[in-house]
């Protein structure tokens, strides 16, 4: 990987893009990382669109601004490509992760002028399928991660099911079809 | 050892309160600080401490019931943000001039209006003049260091003064970043019990607190508050020391970062410092001659040796991130261009105000600030000496 990546998450008040930030500045910290996870908040009401952000670096991290030039781009809610300029600063060399239904030729024409990687990931119909309900936090941080090559899918995965057992000790039963949700993503962005 | 983790400020001040195990917080929520109160209730309700949480109405009574808890001979301490602040106002006062070294975790956010709850430092300017000891961090660390830090320097015999611990609102207090936590016994070592030479609650040795003083007293009073103000300078230094060994962090009053041959020198207190700092080391592999001066302790406030500090620079740019409304600069602007003036140091100054409501600080604007005191001094060009970063017009 980079020295330093960059990652900025676009979503819906409630929907968990600062959750999935944290979740991932928290198992890049596991594998030895230097990490920043944090939200920009703006109204704090449901449904309003809501930014945050990730830095992951070998080297200590001491700018505390947001990220105005993102390598990677998730976009949590598809809804916001119509309203908010979701690829602006993003790097041509990088990509932008858009959880939808539809296939990257399709999304393409809504992000341009960009004309870098795009990767669709449907994480509706995995976490139905794997989890029976509509969470798209899990999918959309195996997703980054499998794009990015943050760490290998085993590392991740192992890393993960540690954090699951810790925070659903009150209920395991969901462990496994998070887990699930993790592999179905992982093995949708490599068949792409 | 060590312990590796990684926290946002809030956690971090939250986890240095369960080691200490302070005796009494009070307090009343309000954002970006809410989450200390909530994540020490948790561990007073899951038995990791025994901290007596008293759930109150108001600020104004989080504050009074502190006060009453240190009377009595109690550790105590609080949390808090913004108009939280400015409601204890009147009794940050009577903390200070009763010498009640009380502890507050202040999450720094702006005041109304516009109603905003992101950071800026009007809520910690406006309680300048408050008799506190005020001290600020660039990140979670070091919101965690002076937390631990805080108790030694208040209850000095010498002080015995109340302390703010001050973060950066969201910025530090909401993200999530490595840090270096110490373990449990060292900490708790360091820190020590709380022995008050004089409360309430001793038999042997009644006191008076909060008495009413005749005219003949209230000066005499006012000097020895502000005498252990001026001793807290050296206590703040000394425990910085004690702690630099079992930490193997060093504090002092603030922190010079490559400023040793600066030209220019930015004046910087809180998270933006991080930034700035990484603005210098680009700017330094360009050949540009830049350091950072981040304020560590803002009061007591080390004007003579910041004056020091900044006298061979060509040109010093003074960043506040709240405004005063005295119509001539921000509150950093006047205390350290005074500084200079009572050492007859004549050193070119811009008063910058930034991030005022959360408004982002950048690498860029940094730069930007850099090139703008250069541009002044090598090409003559007129700055207007006291502007907004980024404002539109």
């Amino acid at each position: 990987m980079n020295e330093k990546i960059e990652i900025r998450w676009h979503g819906r008040g409630g929907q968990g893009a600062k959750t999935a930030a944290l979740l991932l500045a928290d198992v890049a910290f596991k594998i030895g990382k230097q990490v920043q996870g944090f939200p920009e908040y703006g109204p704090e009401r449901m449904g309003a669109p809501i930014t945050a952000y990730n830095r992951i670096s070998d080297e200590v991290i001491r700018v505390h601004s947001n990220i105005y030039h993102p390598d990677y781009v998730v976009v949590v809610d598809e809804t916001l490509l119509h309203t908010v300029d979701v690829t602006r600063g993003l790097n041509p060399a990088g990509a932008i992760i858009v959880n939808t239904a539809k296939s990257p030729e399709e999304i393409a024409p809504q992000v341009a002028p960009y004309n870098g990687k795009i990767v669709t990931i449907d994480a509706r119909k995995i976490s139905e399928e794997a989890l029976g309900k509509y969470f798209p936090n899990s999918p959309m941080l195996a997703a980054v991660v499998a794009v990015t090559g943050i760490m290998p899918r085993e590392v991740f995965l192992k890393e993960m099911l540690t954090s699951y057992e810790h925070k659903f000790a009150k209920k395991p039963e969901v462990i496994e079809g998070n887990m699930k949700a993790l592999e179905m993503t992982f093995d949708a962005v490599e068949n792409k | 050892m060590a312990i590796r983790e990684r926290m946002s400020g809030n956690e971090a001040v939250s986890y240095a309160i369960k080691q200490i195990n302070p005796d009494v917080m009070p307090a009343f929520p309000i954002t970006p600080s809410t989450e200390i109160p909530q994540m020490v209730s948790n561990y007073i309700a899951n038995g990791e401490i025994d901290t007596e949480f008293i759930p109150v109405e108001s600020e104004h009574s989080s504050m009074s019931a502190a006060i009453g808890a240190e009377a009595a001979g109690a550790r105590s301490l609080t949390a808090t943000s913004s108009a939280g602040l400015a409601f204890m106002w009147e009794e940050l006062l009577l903390a200070a001039s009763n010498r009640m070294p009380v502890a507050l975790a202040l999450v720094n956010r702006t005041l109304s209006g516009p109603l905003n709850i992101n950071c800026d430092h009007t809520d910690g300017m406006g309680a300048r003049d408050t008799g506190w000891i005020q001290i600020y961090a660039e990140n979670n660390q070091e919101a965690y260091d002076n937390f631990i830090q805080a108790y030694p320097i208040a209850e000095h015999p010498e002080v015995r003064l109340p302390i703010m611990i001050c973060q950066d609102g969201f910025i530090t207090s909401h993200a999530v970043e490595n840090i270096l936590l110490l373990e449990d016994e060292p900490v708790k070592e360091f820190v020590g019990e709380y022995q008050p030479e004089e409360f309430l609650l001793n038999p042997g040795k009644p006191v008076a607190v909060g008495p009413y003083a005749v005219s003949n007293f209230v000066m005499e009073a006012r000097k020895n508050q502000l005498i252990a103000l001026e001793n807290s300078k050296q206590v703040i230094l000394d425990v910085a020391k004690k702690f630099a060994q079992i930490s193997g962090r060093e504090y002092g009053l603030f922190e010079e970062y490559r400023t040793e041959d600066a030209d220019y020198i930015m004046v910087i207190m809180g998270s933006a410092a991080g930034t700035a700092k990484e603005a210098v080391d680009q700017m330094r592999g360009e050949g540009h001659k830049v350091g950072v001066l981040k304020i560590r302790v803002f009061r007591p406030f080390p004007a003579e040796e910041i004056a020091e500090a900044l006298k061979n620079a060509k040109a010093v740019a003074i960043m506040d991130r709240a405004e005063s409304y005295n119509g001539n600069g921000g509150v950093l602007g006047g205390e350290i261009t005074s500084g200079l003036f009572k050492k007859k140091y004549m050193v070119d100054c811009v008063n910058y105000i930034y991030g005022l409501g959360g408004r982002d600080f950048t690498v860029t604007n940094t730069m930007e600030i850099f090139h703008q005191l250069s541009d002044m001094v090598e090409n003559g060009t007129e700055v207007e000496q006291y502007q907004y970063v980024g404002i539109r017009n």
